[in-house]
């Protein structure tokens, strides 16, 4: 009774800890991505591993997007869109992130081991 | 009808009520020394105002705790000028579901789960509380998930050390309410 720290206090201690490192799993633990696929007008035109670096250049229907693998991550390095929403996001690392070129009509997507769901039809 | 005299009503404080208030003081100066604390991300905070409130639990019961617990939320939002702001908000929200989280307790055996268990419990039902109202009114978006685990890893830490601090306070038990204290 007078114990600072009882048996039960331990349990539930121990439930704190796995509750917290179940929830770094879910939320943070998605990971690295692993390979990136790239799409022009809704076709698949190539899903590549993120380990080689390369320029992929991507023909769209206002001329040709470019796309840079380097280190893991994957970004659009040109695009001929006029807004350059693609361009100015950036790196992308995660799995699930996406970064689409309108009107360009091409993307690239980022995938893992385990996709963790679909950001734009969830 | 006029007001006489004879319609004056007192209202005296009892013991218990002594108590009470004295408790709140104390937490009030203890959440606003918690508000000096820097910390890293907005949110995170010891909240060593919480050891009274465990303090107010174990001596006086629950309902003495949720007493102590919403005068220290008005008390400190009034000295800090976060009145009525979406902090003060969000600490009241985090306070209720602790005090919800805490009455839970209560019904634990004494001899398995002690003052430790209780301050775990309440300092992850306080980020609960928290994050829900946040994700409903002041961040609708589900971005706010990806600091959940470093809220966690914060209510685990704090709520074991808020848990023994008050532990080792009522082994002294200097503010059991047997004890007669000293009138001011």
């Amino acid at each position: 009774m007078s114990r600072l720290i009882r048996p039960g206090d331990w349990l539930v201690l121990l439930g704190g800890a796995v509750l917290t490192g179940w929830l770094a799993w879910q939320l943070w633990g998605q990971g690295q991505a692993r390979n990136v696929t790239i799409r022009a007008g809704g076709q698949r035109v190539a899903s590549l591993s993120l380990l080689h670096n390369r320029l992929v250049p991507v023909q769209g229907p206002l001329g040709v997007t470019v796309v840079e693998i380097a280190g893991g991550k994957a970004r659009i390095k040109q695009d001929p869109s006029p807004r350059q929403y693609c361009v100015h996001q950036g790196w992308l690392s995660r799995a699930g992130q996406v970064a689409i070129c309108l009107p360009n009509a091409t993307s690239i997507e980022l995938t893992g081991p385990d996709q963790p769901y679909d950001s734009l039809n969830f | 009808m006029t007001a006489s005299t004879s319609d004056t009503r007192w209202l005296y404080a009892q013991p218990h009520d002594h108590r009470i208030a004295r408790l709140a003081a104390l937490a009030i100066v203890l959440a606003v020394v918690d508000a000096g604390i820097p910390s890293p991300l907005p949110g995170v905070k010891p909240g060593l105002a919480n050891i009274v409130t465990l303090l107010a639990l174990e001596t006086l019961g629950w309902r003495a705790a949720v007493w102590v617990s919403l005068l220290r939320i008005l008390g400190a939002g009034l000295l800090l000028g976060s009145l009525l702001t979406p902090g003060f908000f969000l600490g009241l929200a985090g306070g209720v579901a602790s005090l919800a989280g805490l009455g839970l307790t209560r019904a634990w055996p004494k001899r398995w789960f002690g003052p430790v268990s209780a301050s775990l419990v309440a300092a992850f039902c306080h980020i609960g509380g928290q994050l829900l109202l946040a994700r409903a009114w002041l961040i609708p978006s589900d971005n706010i998930l990806y600091f959940v685990p470093a809220f966690a890893l914060a209510a685990l830490l704090s709520g074991l050390v808020n848990g023994i601090f008050a532990g080792k306070l009522l082994e002294g038990s200097s503010c059991a309410p047997s004890t007669p204290s000293p009138s001011p």
